[in-house]
């Protein structure tokens, strides 16, 4: 996958996990948190989706590279970037 | 013949959960969603752990544990179970606190604890808000060395009633007191506050016959009337659990049962490391509770200004040890109107909670128990007089439970109502690098736990265990790796 398909990925989980925010003005750089109601479930939540479409596994100790748009895709690259979009 | 609970059950399972409170129906329920095999063992003859109910023959249901959780309930019900569960979530609005220090009524949550600090406390608005920012900023790998003594000596200095306001219902909800860490008072405050204090309509007996249809849904295998005496280990990894005689092999197991038990009772210390088995020994229980059950007869009614919830006491100071005493002088008391269980018949309920020490209960002989349960009883019918006149003649029924009660059904040491003190937390979550595959789900750490931190805190352990799985799955099996560490 590419970033800019792994954003997408992001984004359509999000929008499960979160259906009353409009992310459409989401900015990649800043946290989420600062930006959306996110809490600590959210982001176990977007963790074990990504296990579940992907089998990308993410140790808890770097659930902190989940911050924002932009840290999740850097981190998420090389994980992914063998993946074929579904 | 004894029947056989376990008839029809399978010989080997991915997971098996022992235990059904809310922590071990959510980790059951989201593995067996995920396509896993799961076998849910439970002790009791009903589901639920603490999130319990019994019925009386005059129409009466009393709920155990029903007295309020966070608006977060709502969302973790709609993800981790079912939209009709989380749609009968609603908020109760009339909170009332009578004490010598004030008495007045709030809908509990950060606007209106705004108002009152500001208008009825005097406090400054800017000292308000930073107190709630810093609570609510607070995680719970953060500092441990602040008390929560300490928290509020820092934003209210000598203000004792101001403490008893933001502290008093938190004792309640998880047993936590002034010299706990300031992180389980922060989380679980800034829970509540977000938007107020909840309640499932239909009772309990609804909420756990839902849970328990969604797993069915979910292909969960459950068996009530089994409990679980050991779970064996081998070469460090979890192999099987031994119920009812019977001994069924398994690749993780998840407790819900006490954390302490689990370690030194069902596994066996000799499966830890030293340092680890001492950290068990030194984690401390929460403390226990006593409750009074009040059937109103079936034509009398409670107004509802009464309110929701009511703080009571008479002790002149704040104290958190005084909130343990047998010699009661708090008392938090859930009413219960006709609709909490608008399809059942009309009937209005009053239970009365206080914390209590187990030592206080135990060790006491069968008259000398019977003589304090009733002691109970009658302290607490006049107690109530003051918020429900005449209390005594429109009773129909009056019965107690005490830490007795509690250790009998749900097998928690000491009775223990909130499961362990906050170190419990780490051991609960280290326990998988000292066995593989073994993994605790349960009221740990006071955070964990209250029906919110339980469900949440299954899901966390849900997700720890999906991982191993895949993970092992992605093993070369045993035999393909043996032919590669000959060659
Ligand atoms: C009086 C009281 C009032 C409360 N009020 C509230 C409230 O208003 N709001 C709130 O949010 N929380 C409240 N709580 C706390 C809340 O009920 C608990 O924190 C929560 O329900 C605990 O869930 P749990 O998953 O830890 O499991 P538990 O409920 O502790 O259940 C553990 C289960 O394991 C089973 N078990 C144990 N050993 C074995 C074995 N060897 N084999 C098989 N099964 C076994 C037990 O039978 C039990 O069913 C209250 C608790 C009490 C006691």
């Amino acid at each position: 996958m590419t970033p800019a398909e792994i954003r997408n990925e992001i984004l359509d989980i999000l929008e499960d996990i979160a259906p009353d925010e409009d992310l459409s003005g989401l900015k990649d750089e800043v946290a989420f948190r600062d930006q959306l109601e996110l809490d600590s479930m959210d982001f176990l939540d977007i963790v074990m989706e990504l296990r579940k479409r992907h089998r990308v596994q993410i140790p808890e100790e770097s659930y902190g590279e989940l911050a924002s748009m932009q840290s999740t895709v850097t981190y998420l690259e090389p994980l992914m970037k063998d993946l074929q979009k579904a | 013949m004894p029947r056989d609970f376990l008839e029809g059950a399978k010989d080997e399972y991915d997971v098996v959960v022992i235990g059904s409170g809310l922590g071990g129906l959510t980790t059951a329920n989201v593995l067996g969603r995920a396509g896993y095999s799961v076998l849910l063992l439970e002790q009791h003859y009903k589901l639920g752990g603490m999130a319990t109910w019994f019925k009386r023959p005059t129409g009466h249901i009393f709920d155990i544990s029903l007295h309020g959780f966070p608006a977060g309930m709502i969302k973790s019900c709609r993800r981790y179970w079912t939209r009709e569960i989380a749609d009968s979530i609603v908020q109760i609005k009339n909170i009332r606190f009578d004490n010598p220090m004030f008495s007045l009524t709030t809908t509990y949550n950060r606007d209106d604890f705004t108002r009152l600090l500001t208008e009825s406390f005097g406090i400054a608005p800017e000292a308000i808000k930073s107190f709630f920012e810093t609570a609510r900023g607070m995680n719970f790998y953060d500092d441990q060395s602040t008390t929560t003594g300490e928290l509020f000596e820092k934003f209210f200095p000598g203000r004792e009633d101001v403490v008893r306001l933001l502290m008093e219902p938190i004792v309640y909800a998880n047993g936590s007191t002034l010299e706990d860490p300031a992180i389980t008072y922060g989380i679980v405050f800034s829970n509540f506050m977000s938007k107020g204090v909840f309640t499932f309509q239909g009772g309990t007996d609804r909420l756990i016959g839902l849970m328990q249809e969604e797993l069915i849904n979910n292909e969960i295998d459950i068996r009530i009337r089994c409990h679980v005496d050991r779970i064996h280990v081998k070469n460090d990894s979890v192999a099987a659990v031994e119920v009812n005689g019977r001994t069924i092999r398994t690749r993780a197991v998840v407790s819900n049962a006490n954390l302490k038990t689990t370690i030194l009772k069902m596994v066996g210390e000799e499966h830890f490391d030293q340092s680890f088995v001492d950290a068990v020994q030194e984690t401390r229980l929460n403390n226990s509770s006593t409750q009074v059950y009040m059937a109103l007869k079936p034509n009398e009614r409670i107004d509802e200004s009464t309110g929701d919830l009511l703080f009571s006491s008479t002790a002149r100071e704040f104290r958190t040890d005084l909130l343990l005493s047998r010699d009661i002088s708090s008392r938090t008391y859930s009413f219960y109107y006709p609709n909490t269980r608008p399809n059942e018949r009309p009937r209005c309920l009053v239970v009365s909670s206080t914390n209590a020490n187990y030592k206080d209960w135990s060790g006491l002989s069968p008259e000398e128990y019977e003589a304090s349960k009733q002691d109970l009883i009658e302290t607490t019918l006049d107690a109530i007089e003051k918020y429900v006149p005449n209390m005594r003649e429109r009773v129909s029924h009056v019965e107690a439970s005490t830490p007795i009660t509690f250790e009998h059904y749900t097998k928690h040491v000491a009775g223990a109502s909130f499961g362990t003190k906050f170190e419990g937390l780490a051991v609960s979550r280290d326990l998988p690098e000292q066995v593989a595959g073994l993994y605790h789900a349960g009221s740990v750490g006071i955070i964990m736990s209250g029906w919110l931190g339980a469900i949440n805190y299954g899901v966390i352990v849900a997700n720890a265990v999906d991982g191993m799985l895949m993970k092992s799955a992605e093993l070369p099996n045993p035999i393909a790796k043996e032919s590669i560490s000959n060659s």
